[in-house]
């Protein structure tokens, strides 16, 4: 992503409810191994199979509080794995911030739940947290991410920029 | 219009008059933890800048002593760090090892009005000292050691106001426990406790607290000061202590009164800490092959007097494991002269080394397959103790010393009349 382009996103929709938590996203089998094998481990011991069914481009939708636990690299497996983005009822403070430093898009979009199916088609303008469902010509109004933070996330998250300041290897 | 103690912490941190709930803050970071998982090959960038190197303190703590050539790894790298920037708080394996958060509440690292960074999401723990703590993850860490600075989305807060004495036998936790299964999540919003019942909960009670609010899923806890925690801080510490309290007029998303006298034991269900507590009673009887007592949240000296009050002249139940973990070797050490190991080895338990040990799975005392534990310490997802198919009830360390000697969910309460 360029710090330029306008975020939007069209894709599959996969649902996932209440309280995801990031030892579902990241399990501690996982975490020891490579960044490039903690993907296949998604959602392992609550939905096996999960992680070879998805392709890139594809939107994760969630109930309350998605990503609560730890401070662990979760948003990175689902960035890794291709979500497009994340649209959730909330999200969990913590996870938020990891996903912006990881460049992983996420809103929170109170009423999202009501409005997509697993299997649906979801359509994003991120910048103006527009969300719309094609089929139906239905569209709901998420909460933006702030300015600042958008920077971060299009800068592709925290590292490119501190490797750009010579802080970091 | 006021601001709660958050607000009002948050808005002198980033040198504002006001902040209000929506804005994004930017501020300079007084503390900030970096851990042995920071460290680990798949996670750590290195660091060519420190803004300041009196501001970090590096605490090896999830896997301590190393648990394998990964984690031994993670050491050496953490421990190249500090020699090359000349960190000097620096807890290693030996003397003053333990869990992050209860290094920060033993050593005085956690200073009033201040804001405090570590890549654990139990952060939040030193709340308790009346600071803006929360975790985060290791780029925004790396961010902050490299710069000295983070931001933070201001959220309304919801007013915890605490009235009553818990009864004898029903601690911290429990009051947790009431508190995610009758309210649920807090994503995006703060808490605040206060009120007249903080006078009966001593600093670690009120640690457990903050520690667990992590599982509410808060942006920060945050408690009230009062000379009890500044008594506590002053003893450890030479810095100069600038506490904050909430305006009178601080606008709040909700006021909530907890009455601690009416609370009791209480268990979260397996796989979740939301919306998932239920009376002891409700699961006394189910048969368990693990008991653990430990953890940031229940590793301190108040929760090992308990598990060794319990367990003094009785027997751990055949075939039930039953381990005990001090959150840090200070807790072991004052543990150890007050008699607690010795009451709870006599009576079967294993008291480990300091370190986070079985609460992550990550090393000592992990699941197998259908096993089920029932846990004092921060989370009970599935999988998070190891095999995704063990059970994992979470209660008090009475609750869980108790149910030890039964052999499985036992009332506490017998204990304490
Ligand atoms: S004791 Fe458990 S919850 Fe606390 S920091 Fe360690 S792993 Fe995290």
């Amino acid at each position: 992503m360029s710090a330029t382009e306008h975020l939007r996103m069209t894709g599959r929709v996969w649902v996932v409810g209440d309280n995801i938590n990031t030892d579902l996203i990241l399990p501690i089998q996982a975490y020891y191994l490579s960044v490039e094998e903690q993907p296949a481990w998604v959602f392992s011991a609550n939905r096996p199979g999960w992680s070879d069914e998805v392709t890139v481009g594809d939107i994760l939708v969630a109930g309350r509080n998605f990503g609560v636990g730890s401070s662990r690299p979760a948003a990175r497996s689902l960035k890794n794995l291709g979500i497009a983005c994340l649209l959730a009822e909330s999200i969990n403070g913590l996870f938020y911030r990891n996903a912006i430093n990881f460049a992983l898009p996420a809103l929170e979009a109170p009423g999202i739940m009501a409005l997509f199916q697993e299997g649906d088609v979801a359509e994003i303008d991120f910048e103006a947290a527009k969300i719309t469902k094609p089929e139906r010509n239905e569209a709901l109004e998420a909460i933006a991410m702030p300015e600042q933070l958008l920077g971060i996330l299009k800068a592709g998250g925290i590292y490119p920029l501190l490797q750009s300041e010579n802080l970091i290897e | 219009m006021g601001m709660t103690a958050i607000e009002k912490i948050l808005a002198r941190n980033s040198e504002q008059s006001v902040v209000r709930p929506g804005d994004i803050v930017t501020t300079k970071v007084e503390t900030a933890i970096l851990f042995d998982n920071n460290f680990m090959a798949t996670t750590w960038r290195k660091i060519l800048h420190v803004h300041d190197p009196d501001k970090v303190v590096v605490v090896f703590d999830h896997r301590a002593p190393a648990s394998h050539v990964l984690s031994a790894q993670a050491h050496q790298t953490g421990r190249a760090f500090v020699k090359q920037f000349g960190i000097s708080r620096f807890h290693d394996i030996g003397f003053d090892q333990g869990i992050s958060h209860a290094i920060v509440a033993d050593y005085g690292y956690g200073l009033p009005g201040t804001v405090l960074l570590c890549s654990d999401s139990h952060t939040c723990s030193a709340g308790v000292f009346n600071l803006a703590a929360r975790g985060v993850g290791s780029p925004d860490m790396t961010y902050a050691v490299t710069k000295g600075e983070t931001w933070f989305r201001v959220g309304e807060t919801v007013r915890y106001e605490l009235q009553g004495e818990l009864r004898p036998g029903v601690s911290a936790k429990d009051v947790f426990l009431h508190l995610a299964g009758t309210y649920g999540d807090h994503a995006t919003l703060n808490v605040e406790y206060g009120g007249p019942g903080l006078a009966g909960l001593s600093v670690n009670a009120r640690r457990t607290l903050t520690t667990m609010s992590a599982e509410l899923s808060v942006e920060f806890a945050t408690f009230e000061p009062d000379d009890v925690m500044l008594d506590f801080v002053a003893a450890r510490t030479d810095q100069e202590l600038q506490p904050v309290w909430p305006d009178e007029d601080a606008v709040y998303a909700d006021r909530r009164v907890i009455r601690l006298d009416q609370i009791a034991p209480l268990v979260a269900l397996p796989d979740a800490v939301l919306n998932n507590s239920k009376p002891v009673a409700d699961v006394s009887g189910q048969a368990i092959d693990q008991a653990f007592i430990g953890s940031c949240a229940n590793g301190t000296l108040d929760d090992l007097a308990i598990a060794a009050r319990v367990l003094e002249g009785k027997r751990v139940h055949d075939g039930v494991r039953l381990l005990v973990t001090p959150a840090t070797q200070n807790i072991y050490r004052e543990a150890l002269r007050r008699g607690y190991v010795l009451a709870i080895t006599e009576a079967g338990g294993v008291v480990t080394n300091a370190t986070c040990g079985a609460c992550g799975g990550g090393s000592l005392g992990v699941l197998g397959p259908g096993e089920t534990c029932i846990t004092a310490s921060t989370r009970n997802f599935k999988g998070r103790m190891g095999d995704a198919e063990a059970k994992i009830f979470m209660a008090s360390p009475a609750t869980v010393a108790a149910s030890a000697i039964q052999g499985s969910i036992a009332d506490p309460l017998e204990y304490f009349r």
